[in-house]
């Protein structure tokens, strides 16, 4: 049972499957594997598997085919109280009846810890999420925020190799969660954790994680750090699924030198990166950032094809310029202008020219 | 305060005083208020503190003596109860005037039904005396010591005029010192004869059964409480409709089901001698008994235990337990530690519904208590619809009462009310 | 007392009707009986013939004769009183005379005379025990016994109740010292002309309690008359006490096997009361009603439906067959005399005086 595996794998999901109902897969054929240390979120839409697959490894549900191993050892059949694993829930669990202090004395009760050494451990948790008065307290009495920190607390208090969270922001508001977003961070950073995170907040996978695991339909669609999950996604679910995405779709004239030419679907030629396209007639879906479109001629590369666009809104965002235009029979394609003195203000009913570095534009399967 | 007072009252838009203004405002919102609970307020005062202002009234109401014989009540004040002779002519003639006109009233009877619960045999010497006194001249006649003794030999009992004498206040503790065991004596309150003391041994018995009916039903609905909270909603609905199904039977078809079951020729001692495991003829005592009526009264009140119970359960979200196993708590530790805990107000509930309903209970104990299960309020019923001695009735239904209201004070004392939940 | 008038006022202040404008007679009659078999027995011979003669009236049941005595006090109380005519046993009826519940009633005026033109007064003699009270049956409590579990021997007398070595097994007596006490007495060797006295004293107390104790743990105590017969069809018993009637319909109607123990059978009446505080419409219906239903003929039809006595002498004679099984009732009659060759005459104004004071001292006794 106990078959250790490669020396710098802690967590590791092999070949895993799981049915409720025996009738279809909600995880499909799940294989990951994670340093000690790292920081992965899972991220996904809702019904994508991240949750099973975080309930698995807290040894919640059982896998239907195929090993879980933490720190090379199968886990498949512990029980979950025997896996030391810290987890945080989506809604905190925190023990209503018991107070702050009780909460988070509980894991180590339970490990026959002295009164003293608890109370020690207690404290300085306590400490670590700034909760340090509000031991005597009971969860009801304390804001979302804070029993958020007190649930961080109390998965870190015993000190596990492996915490796990399950969307714990989900129920915070925006400038909260930010900050809070922040500080999980650094402190999983600082204790050195295992950490998997879920969420199905994009922004929040793309500023915490080291690596970013996005699932879709029961299976990772790509495992990447957030800048290359948003700079190269692998594929159109990822493109449209991290962050703001122009899509055109046409098919592939033509591929050479590590450059496909497309014919969009109303005639047009543009440049673009062959990702996971392979030949000439195959159907494509392109994919351009809203940040990479450049529109002042001067700016834009000799020889690449440009394409006609009408503007049709300006939205003014503070920061930033977000302007929709009609592009290749797109009416929804958006680009964002930094808002600088020298940056031109584009009028609706002005009629431009657009275009990118081949390299931002990404040819992806249709 | 002395701000206010330098800078004068804060006056509103129109110039009254603030707080006037808010105060009549406040007063508007608290009518309106009390407008709409009215209906519920009158209803309860009628159907419910009336009655029992009157049943508590009635548990110490002794007006009848001295209302139907003033006259002997005020001629009895100088007699020595204690000389054992029976008091003087005076006395006598004051009841035959007494008598006279209450059998003209035809409550003569009524006063000697009372003055019987006290010392038997008065009941017949009214009834007796009544018919007589109706042609005797209260002026002329005499001497009616003799005329009384004639109608009955009972009237030279000294016991039948201390009785009166005793009882003539319009306050009596009587029926709470019989209610207690106690009667009263010459030498004040003492205890009734060994033969006559019932009433304690039934409410010792009353609480200590309802205690274990209550708790067999904790026992039994826990399970099933915490098996409904867990299934799907749907399963969970159809299994409630079994748990509410003896809801809508009659209660005594339920009660008379159990005697089919429990009796010595019933379903379980058939089945138990068919399968060999007792003797035909040791067949098990299981009905008219207290097992019997633990066992019926245990089914009757079970969805009274398991509702509130299930309710609660259903509001515990199932990532309590997995908080707990997740910090490194065992099944057990996690059920016992954090689910039990949050279930407890649910036990509350469901307990003070139970014990309650027990306590109170008569039909079921009635008809399969035998003589040891049954319970005070089976008392308290014979009194009211059999020997019509409602008083008596009442000071045990006082009692009852009183003992409630002091378990549910201990009961807020240890346990916390605030921390019973319907759901 | 105020708290009294008051909540009275409250209650009656809804229901203060105009009935005072009626005519001489009302037209509704509100019946109080027991329900089953008895019920249905005066519903045949009393009403529905007065429905034939007077078709205006209505006529409502109202199956309360056991809470009875606690309704009519509730309703005095509250000054409403929704009955017109009650049946219940002998010794309510004194009771609820003594409470002033009850109109009194003057035999002569009020029941019928015999056919013969003997006064009812006479035709009824000891039966009217109280000043309310106008008697329709004789019943009596008494035993009976599975004939299948008593061996070759029946038991022929009341003190083979207490024989556990002949008869061994379970019996069921009425949880009340009524009755009980005499029995006990009787079979501990008093005689049935002392039995009162007896009982008077406190060592006759104790000495009828010592020989019941002799099968207390042998006894199923019932309160309700259906549960003697339903305990002898199961076999839970071997004998028990119920009212005649209850064991002639286990007998003849059901077939079950029991056999009737005459012995000492105690003998006890139902009859009708007025209540007390009647306006006077309805009052004069009711009279009307009652010198009807208790006339020589009908009680005699009664007869017919259930196995109960008549209570006028003049009614005896003319006792016919069971209307539906067409056997001859007399031999079933509680009073024929096969059947009442030694029976207990329970005596009543005894009974009045001692019931709290037994009954308290019996209640003890059964929770030791």
């Amino acid at each position: 049972m106990a078959n250790k595996t490669s020396n710098d794998a802690f967590v590791e999901f092999e070949r895993v499957q799981k049915s409720y109902d025996g009738e279809t897969l909600v995880v499909k054929d799940l294989n990951l594997t994670m340093p000690k240390g790292e920081f992965l979120t899972m991220l996904g839409p809702s019904g994508s598997g991240k949750t099973t697959c975080l309930m698995m490894l807290a040894g919640f549900e059982t896998a239907t085919h195929g090993d879980i191993r933490l720190d090379g050892v199968s886990i498949n059949n512990i029980p979950p109280h025997k896996r030391g694993i810290g987890m945080v829930f989506q809604n905190y669990a925190l023990f209503p009846h018991m107070t702050i202090a009780e909460n988070l004395s509980f894991p180590l009760e339970v490990r026959k810890m002295g009164k003293s050494e608890r109370e020690e451990k207690v404290k300085r948790a306590l400490d670590m999420v700034e909760m340090g008065s509000f031991g005597g307290r009971r969860p009801a009495q304390l804001s979302g925020g804070q029993q958020q920190r007190v649930a961080l607390a109390r998965a870190l208090v015993f000190e596990p190799e492996l915490v796990l969270m399950d969307e714990p922001l989900g129920a915070l508001d925006k400038q909260l969660r930010e900050k809070m977003q922040f500080e999980i961070t650094h402190l999983a950073h600082e204790l050195g954790i295992t950490t998997v995170y879920v969420t199905h907040d994009q922004t929040e996978a793309l500023t915490m994680s080291d690596r970013v695991a996005v699932f879709d339909d029961g299976r990772i669609q790509q495992l990447a750090p957030p800048d290359e999950l948003y700079e190269q996604p692998q594929n159109s679910f990822v493109a449209q699924f991290i962050g703001e995405n122009n899509t055109l779709e046409g098919v592939i004239k033509d591929i050479k030198d590590g450059r496909a030419l497309v014919q969009l679907d109303g005639g047009e030629l543009i440049d673009c990166k062959p990702i996971n396209v392979s030949k000439p007639g195959e159907r494509t879906r392109v994919s351009i950032r809203p940040e990479r479109v450049e529109y002042n001629k001067d700016r834009l590369q000799e020889g690449v094809h440009t394409l006609k666009a009408e503007v049709l809104e300006f939205i003014y965002m503070g920061d930033i310029f977000r302007t929709r235009l009609r592009v290749a029979g797109n009416e929804d394609f958006i680009i964002k202008t930094r808002n600088a003195p020298d940056q031109v203000r584009l009028q609706p009913g002005q009629q431009i020219e657009i275009g990118w570095l081949p390299d931002d534009c990404r040819a992806l399967d249709a | 305060m002395s701000d206010t007072a330098k800078s004068g009252p804060v006056l509103a838009a129109d110039g009254t005083p603030l707080k006037r203004s808010l105060a009549r405002a406040l007063r508007m919102q608290k009518m309106r208020a009390l407008m709409l609970i009215a209906p519920l307020l009158i209803f309860v005062l009628v159907t419910f503190i009336l009655p029992i202002a009157d049943m508590l009234f009635r548990s110490v109401e002794n007006q009848i003596v001295s209302d139907t014989l003033p006259r002997t009540v005020v001629a009895l004040e100088d007699w020595d109860a204690t000389s054992g002779e029976t008091p003087g002519e005076a006395v006598f003639k004051a009841m035959a005037a007494d008598l006279q006109e209450a059998a003209a009233a035809k409550i003569h009877t009524r006063v000697g039904s009372r003055l019987n619960y006290e010392t038997p045999g008065i009941s017949s010497l009214f009834r007796k005396a009544g018919r007589k006194v109706k042609k005797w001249d209260v002026e002329g006649d005499g001497p009616f010591k003799e005329m009384f003794l004639e109608v009955d030999d009972g009237w030279g009992d000294p016991d039948v005029w201390r009785t009166i004498q005793t009882y003539s206040p319009r306050l009596t503790n009587g029926y709470f010192l019989n209610a207690a065991d106690m009667q009263k004596g010459p030498d004040g309150p003492e205890m009734r004869p060994e033969n006559e003391r019932i009433y304690w041994v039934l409410f010792q018995r009353t609480l200590f059964m309802s205690l274990v009916i209550t708790a067999s039903c904790i026992l039994l609905g826990y399970p099933v409480a915490w098996i409904l909270a867990n299934l799907p909603s749907r399963t969970a609905n159809l299994l409630m409709i079994l748990v509410l199904l003896p809801f809508w039977t009659s209660l005594l078809v339920r009660t008379s089901a159990w005697k089919v079951m429990l009796q010595q020729q019933g379903v379980i001692n058939d089945t138990l001698v068919w399968l060999g495991l007792v003797a035909d003829d040791a067949r098990l005592v299981m009905i008219n008994n207290q097992f019997g009526t633990i066992v019926a009264m245990t089914h009757i009140l079970l969805p009274f235990m398991i509702l509130p119970m299930y309710s609660v359960m259903q509001t515990i979200n199932p990532s309590y337990l997995r908080a707990a196993k997740s910090l490194g708590a065992t099944n057990w530790t996690a059920f016992w530690r954090v689910y039990f805990p949050q279930s407890v107000p649910g036990i509350g509930a469901g307990s003070i519904l139970v014990f309650i309903l027990a306590i109170g209970y008569y039909i079921t104990p009635e008809l399969v208590g035998g003589t040891k299960g049954v319970f005070i309020s089976n008392r308290i019923a014979f009194h009211i619809s059999s020997s019509l001695n409602w008083g008596l009735a009442a000071a045990l239904g006082t009692i009852l009462l009183v003992v409630v209201l002091i378990l549910y004070w201990a009961y807020d004392k240890i346990v916390g009310i605030d921390n019973v939940k319907l759901g | 007392m105020t708290l009294r008038k008051f909540t009275a006022a409250l209650a009656t202040s809804a229901l203060v009707a105009p009935a005072a404008f009626a005519a001489d007679m009302a037209d509704e009659l509100t019946l109080v009986s027991w329900g089953g078999a008895y019920q249905a027995s005066q519903q045949k011979a009393y009403v529905e013939p007065y429905l034939a003669a007077n078709p205006d009236v209505k006529i409502i049941w109202d199956e309360s004769s056991a809470e009875a005595v606690a309704k009519l006090r509730a309703m005095n109380e509250a000054g409403n009183i929704t009955w017109d005519l009650v049946d219940v046993v002998a010794s309510d009826s004194m009771r609820l005379c003594d409470e002033g519940l009850a109109m009194e009633l003057n035999a002569d005026e009020d029941l019928a005379a015999a056919p013969d033109g003997t006064p009812a007064s006479e035709d009824f003699g000891d039966l009217l025990v109280s000043d309310c009270f106008a008697p329709q049956i004789v019943y009596s409590t008494t035993f009976g016994y599975r004939t299948d579990m008593v061996g070759d021997t029946p038991p022929s007398s009341i003190c083979d109740v207490f024989d556990l070595e002949a008869y061994p097994g379970k019996r069921s007596l009425q949880k009340r010292p009524i009755d009980n006490m005499e029995w006990a007495l009787y079979c501990d060797g008093v005689a049935k002309e002392d039995i009162y006295d007896v009982l008077g004293t406190a060592e006759g107390v104790d000495r009828a309690l010592a020989k019941l104790d002799t099968i207390k743990d042998q006894v199923v105590w019932w309160t309700a008359g259906a549960e003697t017969p339903q305990l002898l069809a199961d076999g839970e018993v071997v004998m028990g006490s119920t009212f005649n009637g209850r064991l002639f319909s286990a007998i003849a109607e059901q077939g079950q096997p029991i056999g009737m123990l005459w012995d000492m059978q105690s003998f006890d009446l139902d009859g009708w009361i007025v209540p007390e505080g009647l306006p006077e419409d309805r009052k004069a219906r009711v009279m009307d009603f009652l010198k009807f239903a208790t006339d020589t003929q009908r009680l005699a039809d009664q007869a017919k439906y259930i196995s109960y006595g008549p209570a006028r002498k003049s009614s005896a004679p003319l006792v016919g067959m069971h209307a539906e099984l067409g056997i001859d009732m007399a031999p079933h009659m509680p009073t024929d005399p096969a059947n009442a060759g030694n029976v207990h005459i329970y005596d009543y104004e005894w009974w009045a005086d001692n019931r709290d004071d037994l009954d308290a001292k019996f209640q003890a006794w059964l929770a030791k």
